[in-house]
């Protein structure tokens, strides 16, 4: 390097790499951390899924012993579910995105965030030490009361677990609802913000309403478990029905926890690779505060075959149906986005469309188990696992993968490897289909989940399913191996590769430490592609950071 | 800002400039601790609703509520607690206006202090309930959601003792909180009546009703 250079490099602010193992309070740092750590557990998740697979790809339980197979399934859902979906979508691209788009320094609490993120990293290790006392093998479920009966050390070591991670998601729930409440810039109203700040309102929402509620359960099943009371335990007097409820007021919330955020970034993606306005701006935001509702009153519809009630499974199937309005607002408003636009098929482009193509999968098998009579047949086979893959994988994962490709320029200031990006994309496009789809056959012709052994007229199926699982466990390494090169020696990114409208894509790439020199004073709206004036925007937004990074080169 | 060789004086000094230029374009971080307090307080409201709707559903699905042989719980030790947690309500209140209206600390620290010997009577009152009751919490499904609920409460009492002795020890410096900022002894009283409230509601549905 030349003397002369010297001064340029001072320039550009680089977070130190030791800033990302520190309690750092910048929203940035720990969005980052959120999504590595995140993406490290599902790697783990997927190992176990793929041991899952491994064992169902012979009809036989020839593979791992039948209770290691029970715990193996039962940490798989723990880990992605609560290690990898919910702190990625909303620790991960929630710090990272909202307060970058609402025109902030940072969160409202700076602080509490960090410690929500603290919170996670001994909570996994935690649940992965677990292997060590035989974990939890009851299921995520963890349904008394066959959970107060195996793996007693593994069960309370889950218990606790899950009460740590809700704490931290309630922290972070607070966190994201005060900032995009009470932290924007003067000029942008609510109908002003990303759609993404959207999703997060009503996320936040649900984290904080529904996630209590599973604390209080999981506090009842620890005294059922380890002082001896009979809260769910039937021979005590209790009831484990109780138990289900308490359950799923807060995880089926947990399902658009899951979701949202995905929508959001969707709703991000889709109009600035389509070149075009979002349709249905207003739709779009609204429907997911009425999803974040309604999400509240249907979580019995997964106790259908529990005893409930007549009178109640109707009320929770009617309720249940009526989600898919305000999500089938969304995905017809997607693809009135994408209709006729002039589409850049980058990577993140095919993870964004293919995401709407997959959820809609999940979405349709979803109202079809809404239904009471359906329902009691597939309840507990493959269809359900077909079914939740596809609404959480097509769905949750997809998005996820869309946001990385997206946000990865500005997040580290690289871009990602087109090429590696569509090989990734294709692996994982087929490698998920062939894994679940035929499940959904499986689960018409009876075989029920959670079980090691199975009729061997379902081998051949399972087979191809496994063979499915494999192509998705290759999938991540193009993904893995582009994203470490990428980000050390990838092709330098200015500070809006995507020509991007909203408002982190006015800072450098990465932004710099509190990333606004002064407030941002709203010039257009986030979705207003195809104006002159949008030309205008971008090019200013282009203009002098773009300067300065290749000067530093 | 300067290159490697500047000394740490010079940086200091450019990096205050740059951090002032900042903040005169920049609205100032609005206080936003007492709103996200309230929202967290909405939160926990859920943990005990949740556990009290799981009280009702208990208590409709087992024949004899409470169960035959179970001692009747006596009124007159919880309802004197009930009265003297309610009545510290208005004592913590003063606190607040006598901060709010002339950023009198003495009187908020005297007020912080009668409430906190309110409070700790009435945990006191709990421990002596508990230890003369007929019942353990393994005794009968009653018996463990009365210990649960009461316990879950008296845990949030104990926490609010714990914030009002820190706002007592913080107040020892003088101008820590003064007329115009005095968050936690506004966060600690909010705090105050939130047990408050859910002691009303726990007392009526578990004595009462």
């Amino acid at each position: 390097m030349t003397q002369a250079q010297a001064p340029h490099l001072e320039d550009v602010e680089v977070t130190p790499w030791r800033e990302y193992f520190s309690f750092s309070t910048d929203h940035k740092v720990i969005g980052i951390q959120y999504l590595v750590t995140s993406f490290v557990f599902y790697l783990i998740g997927g190992l176990l899924a793929e041991l899952v697979r491994t064992e169902l790809a012979t009809p036989a339980s020839d593979f791992v012993p039948r209770e290691t197979y029970n715990e193996l399934f039962t940490m798989h859902a723990t880990i992605m579910i609560f290690l990898w979906i919910i702190p990625c979508l909303t620790g991960g691209f929630g710090n990272f995105l909202v307060p970058l788009m609402i025109g902030a320094r940072d969160m409202a609490f700076p602080k509490l965030n960090a410690i929500a993120f603290w919170i996670i990293p001994p909570t996994g290790v935690m649940f992965l030490l677990s292997f060590f006392v035989g974990p939890a093998s009851a299921g995520w479920t963890s349904y008394p009361p066959l959970s107060l009966i195996t793996n007693k050390a593994g069960e309370a070591i889950w218990i606790l677990g899950v009460i740590l991670l809700g704490t931290s998601s309630i922290m972070a729930g607070l966190n994201f609802l005060v900032t995009i409440l009470k932290m924007r810039i003067p000029s942008m109203t609510l109908n002003d913000m990303p759609l993404f700040c959207w999703a997060m309102l009503a996320t936040s929402a649900l984290q904080l309403i529904a996630t209590p509620v599973l604390t209080g359960a999981m506090v009842l099943l620890g005294f059922d478990l380890l002082v001896g009371t009979a809260f769910f335990n039937p021979t005590g007097g209790g009831d484990p029905i109780v138990y289900q409820h308490m359950f799923w007021f807060y995880s089926h919330p947990a399902v658009y926890i899951m979701i949202l955020p995905a929508f959001g970034l969707i709703s991000e993606i889709l109009p600035v690779h389509a070149r075009k306005p979002i349709f249905g701006y207003q739709a779009i935001a609204y429907s997911s505060i009425a999803i974040s509702f309604l999400g509240l009153i249907v979580w019995a519809h997964h106790m259908f075959t529990s005893g409930t009630p007549d009178w109640l499974r109707m009320f929770f199937m009617i309720a249940t149906m009526i989600i898919a309005v305000p999500t089938g607002i969304k995905v017809f408003s997607w693809v009135a986005t994408v209709w006729g636009g002039k589409l850049n098929l980058c990577s993140a482009m095919l993870f964004g469309m293919a995401f709407v193509s997959m959820f809609v999968v999940g979405g349709l098998s979803g109202v079809m188990v809404a239904s009471v009579p359906f329902d009691i047949h597939v309840h507990d086979t493959y269809f359900i696992v077909a079914h939740l893959h596809y609404v959480l994988f097509g769905g949750s994962v997809f998005g996820i993968y869309a946001g990385l490709y997206h946000w990865f320029p500005k997040m580290t200031g690289r871009m990602l490897n087109e090429w590696w990006g569509k090989v990734h994309f294709t692996l994982t496009f087929v490698g998920f289909n062939m894994c679940f789809l035929p499940m959904h056959i499986l689960g018409l012709q009876g075989m029920n989940r959670r079980i090691a052994e199975y009729d061997p007229k379902f081998a051949t199926i399972n087979l191809i399913c496994t063979i499915g699982s494999y192509i998705l466990a290759v999938s991540t390494i193009p993904f893995v191996v582009n994203a470490v090169w990428s980000w050390i020696a990838g092709a330098k990114a200015n500070s809006n590769p995507w020509k991007g409208l909203t408002l982190e894509w006015t800072v450098p790439s990465p932004p710099p430490v509190e990333n606004f020199d002064e407030d941002p004073v709203l010039v257009i709206g986030p979705y207003d592609y195809g104006t002159p004036k949008a030309l205008e925007v971008v090019a200013s937004t282009l203009a002098p950071p773009a300067l300065a990074v290749e000067g530093a080169e | 800002m300067q290159g490697s060789t500047a000394d740490q004086n010079q940086t200091d000094i450019a990096y205050a400039a740059t951090t002032n230029a900042a903040t005169e374009h920049h609205s100032e971080h609005p206080d936003l601790r007492l709103f996200g307090f309230i929202v967290f307080l909405v939160s926990e409201s859920m943990l005990f609703l949740g556990l009290f709707v799981a009280y009702f559903a208990f208590r409709v699905v087992t024949p004899d509520w409470p169960p035959e042989g179970t001692e009747e719980l006596e009124l007159v030790l919880p309802g004197i607690n009930t009265i003297i947690l309610l009545s510290s309500s208005f004592v913590i209140h003063r606190a607040d206006t006598a901060i709010k209206h002339n950023g009198d600390v003495k009187a908020a620290r005297l007020w912080f202090g009668i409430t906190i010997l309110m409070g700790a009577t009435f945990l006191a009152g709990q421990v002596y309930e508990y230890q003369h009751l007929g019942f353990g919490l393994t005794t009968n499904l009653f018996a463990s959601t009365f210990y649960i609920l009461t316990g879950f409460h008296g845990l949030h009492v104990f926490v609010g003792l714990l914030l009002m002795s820190t706002v007592l020890w913080r107040s020892r410096q003088p101008g820590h909180y003064s007329e115009t900022s005095h968050f936690g002894i506004e966060a600690t009283e909010v705090y105050w009546h939130f047990v408050d409230v859910i002691w009303v509601i726990l007392f009526l549905i578990l004595y009462i009703l």
